[in-house]
């Protein structure tokens, strides 16, 4: 079968477990966010999906076979990582070959061409680049990769906000001229909010949600108007959060709201991932 | 132009709804060319997926068109279409908001008409 399947994948550092029986499945040419707080677990299982480390129990297996036990799988898949793998003295331009050396795809014409837009010197030493320019020399490098799987551990890293706007512009492009899978896991989740097709929530070591954006978000909204009426209003509803202003209140209701009905006073407006994500993996959110 | 996302409506109706817009208001005249899914989904910052679903809700509407290999294009009497159904929908999106929002500030019909002939003349 096509795609990336994780099955039942458990992983422990001695007492901690880190991921905690993780079923996921990522079809072919979709833009996933794999969203968490610090600690969830989304390095882990990245780590995990590309063999870095090895599950305790479970598989990860890549179209049809085990992605750790297949040569040609292993070049099917990218990940760009927080750590660097680089030998330090080694140039930007040593690096584009080198990477070329290990995935035929690799396209270097593009990756000279995104260096240029970045404003990435090629003969600057990995080593020497700065936060941001050492993530925009891993970014270049997984947008030229040209491999049917890319992982994105926080791509966006010491960005600046041009530099930001600027990767999830190519970032596009390329995924329209060249439709792979991508995960993106990142703490910018407005920024990728309308890019990604499908949300993937882990909260400490389990999968929470996996679903599309859309119908994710369809399952709630937010009240908006006076405590009592938002509180009358709200009385036979599933509140999963509120927010007092004055005399003002926000709720956060799950379910679809009938806007023939509206009491008086009351506005509708509808939940965004971010608001949702911070409700859902919150302290004191009880909705695990 | 510029996407809300904590709009109630989904980011691909609002993205029918700019595109419709441009239409109106001639930035996109009929029988040219609107922007490519790519470029509109790079200029949104939104999924391909996205943006291909906002202006297929154009081509079912009959507002554009698809020519082969060249892409999307504003159909004939698009605009006429266009100002039929927003006409239609005219007395829900403002003129119902307008007498609530007059209700609640304490206008009475003759200040709103009143205002309304000004708002003619200006």
């Amino acid at each position: 079968m096509k795609g990336l399947s994780v099955t039942n994948v458990t992983k422990r550092f001695g007492d901690i477990t880190a991921l905690d029986r993780i079923n996921l499945y990522f079809g072919e040419n979709r833009i996933y966010g794999l969203l968490g707080r610090n600690g969830a677990g989304k390095t882990t299982l990245l780590n995990t999906i590309t063999g870095r480390i090895f599950a305790d129990e479970g598989s990860v297996i890549l179209d049809g076979s085990p992605v750790t036990e297949n040569e040609s799988n292993l070049s099917r898949i990218f990940m760009m990582s927080e750590s660097n793998y680089y030998p330090e003295n080694m140039k930007v331009a040593d690096a584009f070959r080198w990477t070329g050396e290990f995935y035929d795809s690799f396209d270097r014409d593009r990756a000279v061409e995104l260096s240029g837009r970045f404003g990435l010197s090629l003969n600057k030493k990995i080593k020497s680049l700065s936060t941001g320019y050492g993530t925009i020399f891993k970014l270049v490098t997984a947008l030229s990769v040209n491999v049917p799987y890319i992982l994105l551990d926080e791509p966006v890293l010491g960005l600046d906000a041009n530099h930001r706007d600027l990767f999830y512009r190519v970032l596009i492009e390329t995924y329209s001229e060249n439709p792979a899978t991508y995960i993106i896991s990142t703490h910018l989740i407005e920024e990728v909010s309308g890019i990604i097709e499908d949300v993937v929530i882990i909260n400490k070591g389990r999968i929470i949600r996996n679903e599309p954006r859309e119908s994710l978000l369809s399952k709630y909204y937010c009240v908006t108007g006076h405590i009592s009426a938002v509180d009358e209003f709200a009385r036979d509803k599933k509140v999963i959060a509120s927010e007092t202003l004055g005399g003002l209140k926000n709720a956060y209701i799950e379910g679809t709201p009938d806007k023939r009905s509206m009491p008086e006073g009351l506005s509708i407006s509808r939940m965004d991932l971010q608001k949702l994500f911070i409700q859902l993996t919150g302290e004191g959110g009880n909705m695990q | 132009m510029q996407l809300h996302f904590e709009d109630e409506r989904p980011l691909f109706i609002q993205i029918a709804e700019q595109i419709e817009d441009a239409i109106l208001s001639g930035v996109f005249p009929e029988e040219t060319q609107i922007p490519s899914t790519t470029e509109i989904s790079v200029s949104y910052k939104i999924n391909p997926a996205t943006a291909l679903k906002g202006i297929n809700i154009l081509v079912d509407r009959g507002i554009v068109y698809k020519r082969r290999g060249l892409g999307m294009f504003v159909a004939k009497g698009a605009v006429g279409k266009l100002k039929n159904r927003r006409k239609e929908e005219f007395f829900d999106n403002y003129v119902s908001k307008l007498v609530s929002e007059a209700k609640r500030l304490g206008f009475s019909k003759e200040d709103i008409i009143k205002m309304v002939e000004r708002g003619f003349k200006e």
